[in-house]
């Protein structure tokens, strides 16, 4: 392009560069000028010489944001730039003098077309000028890109939304972090698993870009030696990573907590959990017939995702027990699947329902099971309210739960209810817990009407040798 | 937007072009299939073709496509994935 003399850019979807018309003209005769135009070659009207800029990479170049702009360039050199209409400015930059006399001192411009989203991202990508360094997958000329992800197996059964790069990019926009962040290791493959292969498997997810946030955070939790992706994966058990969202991000980012909070039609719920599981699909190699062994596995694989109703609830939210100041924005990874439902519609009391929780738990993968996995208990509103009125808050139920795990081992001991499986009888005339110390999670979520809790049971007993929750806060 | 190039969302550990299937070294054990396009005398070279197989006492399944000018039914499509290991057509009149 041309770097000396003067340089305007304009459009003509812009009365202030169609009001300047007449002064490019003037400045023409009197200045080396150049004018580009971004929206029309043909304008401003009648003048010569009017570089075609439709495809704006002079604009790009050139870091336009406002039209009209006019850039002075000496040896090559921008000395300055001016934009809108500012006659004293333009008289200064240019040197001449009674510049567009009978116009009014000062219009401001119009934002330039190179700055428009769409544009600026194929512009970036035109330019060499984005952070992405995957390799790019070339399509047949006629092949169908949401096929070619199926043909690839990127997919998980569901149709992914083709990773583009200009989908990448705008996905990369939702996160502060820098696109090579190494998150670390991804199982079972070790492979470096970043924030741009992040972004490459949420947008195959159908994330939106400000979701970023939650699924790094949630990615960064099952990379937790903790959490133990390896082994979930591998397991024949059915678990995968459930994942609870805390703080106002929730709200923010549209998630639901409330009725269905478990279910379909929220597109935040349903993709974080996604993309979760297609960068462990993808970047970790966990596939099913491959690492991933599960024997039936459960539906929450595809995605398994909700926020706690904090805004709904009194009780302290799950983030307060893990350890974080309530209000924190935070991902909580579970082990964890499908979901066993707590049905009591009589119970008036916090006596009453706790032993409706308490025997629900003790049933879970099978009731000879002693010790049983870690369980997520998720409490529906109208439960929480009976136990409220009762005067219990969470740390109540937990502890009277916790009281109830404890059974005499006679009582589950192998050939206890006609069944193989059971607690071994060495045993006998000890007591046997449920669940570990730690084995218990409760959050709050659900619709106002129903008296419809439920058991999102673990992997196995939450030791350091299997798999724990794991919290991780949300940065940005 | 383009959709002529996709960013690769695996730890890349596989080649960006997706390899052909291995090519049997032999074909004793296997069922060889031979597709019949309907191209003009195609039916012919191909007769001779399973034929030949059949005397080396390998099994041949026979196909044919209505016409070639469509692609092949997917009930013939899921019969020769089921039914053979590989395929013999015949492209030319």
């Amino acid at each position: 392009m041309q770097k000396n003399g003067l340089v305007a850019v304009v459009k003509r979807d812009c009365p202030t560069c169609v009001m300047v018309a007449p002064v490019l003209q003037q400045l023409l005769k009197q200045a080396d000028l150049t004018v580009y135009s971004q929206d029309d070659p043909a304008f401003p009207d009648g003048m010569d010489g009017v570089t075609d800029d439709t495809a704006l990479d002079i604009s790009y170049d050139l870091e336009i944001e406002i039209v009209p702009t006019l850039v002075r360039f000496e040896a090559g050199q921008e000395v300055e730039r001016t934009y809108g209409w500012d006659r004293a400015a333009w008289e200064s930059l240019t040197g001449a003098s009674d510049l567009g006399a009978d116009l009014p001192a000062f219009k401001p411009g119009c934002g330039a077309l190179n700055q428009e989203q769409d544009r600026l991202a194929e512009l970036r990508i035109r330019h060499g000028d984005t952070p992405m360094v995957s390799r790019l997958i070339p399509l047949g000329a006629r092949e169908d890109a949401i096929e070619a992800c199926y043909e690839r197996g990127w997919s998980d059964g569901l149709p992914v939304v083709p990773p583009t790069q200009e989908r990448v990019l705008a996905m990369l926009e939702g996160t502060t972090r820098a696109a090579d962040e190494v998150l670390g290791p991804m199982p079972s493959n070790l492979d470096t698993c970043t924030v741009e292969k992040v972004a490459i498997n949420a947008v195959m997810a159908g994330c939106r870009p400000e979701y970023m946030p939650v699924v790094l955070a949630a990615i960064e939790a099952v990379l937790e030696e903790d959490y133990c992706l390896h082994g979930t994966l591998a397991t024949t058990r059915f678990v995968g990573p459930v994942v609870i969202v805390n703080g106002p991000i929730a709200q923010q980012i549209g998630m639901n907590g409330k009725g269905n909070a478990l279910g379909q039609g929220n597109r935040a719920n349903a993709t974080i959990g996604r993309a979760v599981q297609l960068a462990v699909r993808n970047i970790g190699g966990g596939k099913p017939q491959g690492v991933d062994r599960a024997t039936l596995g459960n539906p929450g694989k595809l995605t398994y995702c909700f926020c706690e109703d904090e805004d709904g609830s009194a009780w302290e939210p799950l983030v307060v027990d893990r350890g974080l100041p309530a209000g924190t924005n935070a991902v909580t990874v579970f082990a964890g699947f499908g979901l066993q439902g707590v049905i009591d519609d009589k119970a008036r009391s916090p006596e009453e329902l706790v032993e409706t929780f308490a025997t629900s738990l003790r049933a879970v993968d099978n009731v000879n099971k002693f010790p049983g996995p870690d369980c997520l208990l998720v409490v529906c509103p109208e439960h929480e309210n009976t136990l409220m009125e009762g005067g219990w808050d969470k740390a109540r139920l937990h502890k009277e739960l916790m009281a109830r795990m404890v059974v005499p081992a006679e009582s589950v001991m192998r050939g206890t209810h006609g069944m193989a499986e059971g607690v071994n009888p060495k045993l006998a005339g000890k007591t046997v817990s449920k669940l570990v110390p730690t084995g218990l999670l409760i959050v709050r979520a659900g619709g106002g009407a129903g008296k419809f809790s439920g058991i999102i049971a673990g992997w196995t007993p939450g030791t350091p040798e299997s798999s724990r929750p794991v919290t991780k806060e949300i940065k940005s | 937007m383009s959709l002529d190039n996709l960013l690769d969302p695996t730890g890349e550990r596989e080649a960006a072009e997706r390899p052909r299937l291995a090519r049997p070294t032999s074909l004793d054990g296997l069922t060889v299939g031979v597709l019949d396009i309907s191209k003009a005398r195609g039916d012919v070279f191909l007769e001779k073709v399973a034929s030949l197989i059949e005397g080396r006492g390998i099994e041949v399944k026979r196909y044919r496509k209505p016409t070639v000018a469509r692609t092949a039914p997917m009930a013939i499509q899921q019969a020769i994935v089921e039914e053979v290991d590989v395929v013999v057509e015949g492209l030319a009149d």
